[in-house]
């Protein structure tokens, strides 16, 4: 008896190995036609603008703000799934544990709310 | 541990080996398929005909497609951060490709006498396996992105990456209420808890918001965001060529199908016949490879709703879009969970008979209704002035004293290095038209 987790590590093999395949061969099989305009930035003016992430710019702070929340609700989210699975052997202690973790959680959320964090400008 | 599992355990290394190949030519084939049915199906509903050319009805167009990617030249910009640009496409492909091998296809066949299951992996947690693979295919995106030292494609990969994570959130807690009622995480052990009824009819809210998260999660029309063409060029894959933007579609397409096939698993009884037939023959179309027919067919119209979308809705503003995952599908989920929960531990507790379940219930639905009628209306907003003079056609007129701003002095480099230093601050005051535009 095999271990149950061999297939997902050939898979794994399988498509990983395809990619990086894909990737090496591409410059072999491929022309090269030098050209210094093609290798600049793609972009609508004749010289490229510096690139907003190493050339010292900025991006929106509401990307971070989403992430931020992202991390707390995918916390939220694996804590439901393990209830989840045992929630028939667990009963109403069980329900008012979930309940009032849910609702402990959406006061946060409709305090972030309130002050405009969920706001997309 | 589930049937499944057995069946699987008991498997010699050359059916696995067959299987993982068989897999993953099936995704590719798959891929090749959906894009050549996507730009006929379009092509009809647009009215025109589509590729037609390569191969019956133009279905080798994708193929030539590919092979043409193959012999294009690779680029890499001067700019481009030259490590991560290369692994970028490999994390997006990579995880892609391993998602689907946790979806049960079929329960039980035989390959060359030897009975197995026709399902790559079955583990306790399956689940959270397509979860991972998705959360790790989003660095794929965001390092494309970053990496690519160019502005779309950064502003593409972080609405992108903002986008599948939004959505998410919005994806997994719409499996809570499918665990609760299967008990498992086990993808099999879902299927199997569906032989009495499909999970969609049972659990409406937690398809529907399954179904918007999917087109969400896979950046597919009408939440196209990342690609949307006439603000951001290509999006995170500007700057690619040749097979790494190959390996970008194909993570596209197979996630599709991926999601297809676990909307399928989650909430459409997986390889389960549909009603009128499971009773053929006492559920003889539910044995041997019958079952492959029917999760193909199920799967096969998710990826039409995919495309039918596509054709048929115009792309979102991104803030609307953000304010329907985080403002609706995730507050509304958890409402849902909070009530599933509650009803379901409710049912089991032998202290409450239906009778008083159901009075209590209704009781309870009736408070809302009064409440909501209670809610005042919202004041309709005024009228607006109409700004402009209206003459009698009813059509605006610019108003006869109307002044035209002076034409700025353009800017030009020899101009400037001519300049003296003291003109240097009256050149800005002037190159400003009055409204504010440079």
């Amino acid at each position: 008896m095999l271990d149950p987790y061999i297939p997902l590590v050939l898979m794994f093999a399988l498509a990983f190995g395809f990619a990086v395949f894909s990737v090496a061969i591409a410059p072999l099989v491929g022309p090269r036609r030098y050209n210094k305009a093609k290798l600049d930035a793609y972009e609508c003016g004749i010289e490229p603008s510096p690139p907003p992430v190493t050339g010292g710019g900025r991006m929106p702070v509401a990307y971070y703000l989403t992430a931020m929340m992202f991390i707390l609700f995918d916390i939220e989210m694996v804590f439901l799934f393990p209830y989840a699975v045992s929630a028939d052997s667990l009963g109403m202690w069980g329900v008012a544990a979930v309940v009032l973790f849910v609702v402990s959680f959406g006061l946060a959320d409709i305090y972030l709310w309130r002050r405009g964090g969920l706001d997309w400008n | 541990m589930t049937e499944t599992a057995r069946l699987l355990a008991d498997d010699p290394i050359w059916l696995i080996l067959i299987k993982v190949v068989a897999l993953f030519a099936f995704l590719v084939v798959m891929t090749l398929l959906t894009i050549w049915a996507e730009r006929r199906l379009i092509g009809k509903m647009q009215h025109r005909p589509g590729p037609n050319r390569a191969g019956p009805f133009g279905i080798l167009q994708s193929l030539a497609d590919g092979l043409k990617l193959a012999f294009k030249e690779d680029i890499r910009p001067v700019l481009a951060d030259k490590w991560i640009y290369i692994m970028a496409p490999v994390l997006s492909a990579g995880p892609a490709l391993i998602s689907f091998s946790v979806i049960p296809i079929a329960p039980e066949v035989t390959i060359f006498g030897e009975r197995t299951a026709l399902q790559l992996v079955e583990l306790p947690v399956g689940l959270l396996v397509v979860l991972a693979s998705a959360s790790v295919g989003v660095y794929g995106i965001v390092l494309a992105g970053w990496s690519s030292g160019s502005p779309y494609p950064l502003l593409g990969s972080l609405r992108s990456a903002a986008q599948v994570i939004s959505y998410e959130i919005a994806m997994g807690l719409s499996f809570v209420a499918v665990i609760m009622y299967s008990g498992t995480l086990s993808t099999a052990g879902i299927v199997e808890a569906q032989s009495g009824g499909w999970f969609f009819a049972l659990l409406p809210f937690s398809f529907g918001v399954y179904a918007v998260a999917m087109v969400g999660e896979t950046n597919r029309a009408p939440f196209d965001l990342p690609e949307a063409e006439s603000e951001l060029v290509g999006g995170f894959h500007t700057e690619y060529s040749s097979l790494k933007f190959a390996l970008f579609f194909l993570a596209e397409y197979i996630n599709m199908v991926t999601v297809s096939a676990l909307a399928t698993t989650l909430f459409f009884g997986g390889w389960h016949a549909p009603w009128p037939l499971s009773l053929i023959g006492d559920g003889m179309l539910n044995t041997g490879w019958w079952p492959v027919l029917w999760f193909l067919g199920k799967t096969l119209m998710f990826l039409f709703l995919f495309v039918w979308l596509r054709a048929t809705l115009p792309r979102l503003r991104y803030d609307q879009f953000m304010n329907l995952g985080w403002k609706f599908l995730v507050p509304l989920s958890l409402v849902w969970i909070c009530g599933v929960t509650a009803i379901r531990g409710l049912r089991n507790t032998e202290a409450v008979s239906s009778g008083q379940f159901l009075l209590v219930g209704g009781g309870v639905i009736a408070v809302l209704i009064v409440a909501t009628l209670l809610i005042p209306d919202r004041e309709p907003p005024e009228p607006a002035e109409p700004e402009a003079p209206l003459s009698g056609g009813g059509h605006p007129v610019p108003p006869t004293d109307l002044k035209v701003p002076p034409t700025p002095p353009r800017r030009t480099s020899a101009g400037r290095q001519r300049l003296p230093e003291g003109a240097e601050g009256a050149d800005s005051t002037t190159k400003e038209a009055p409204d504010g535009n440079v």
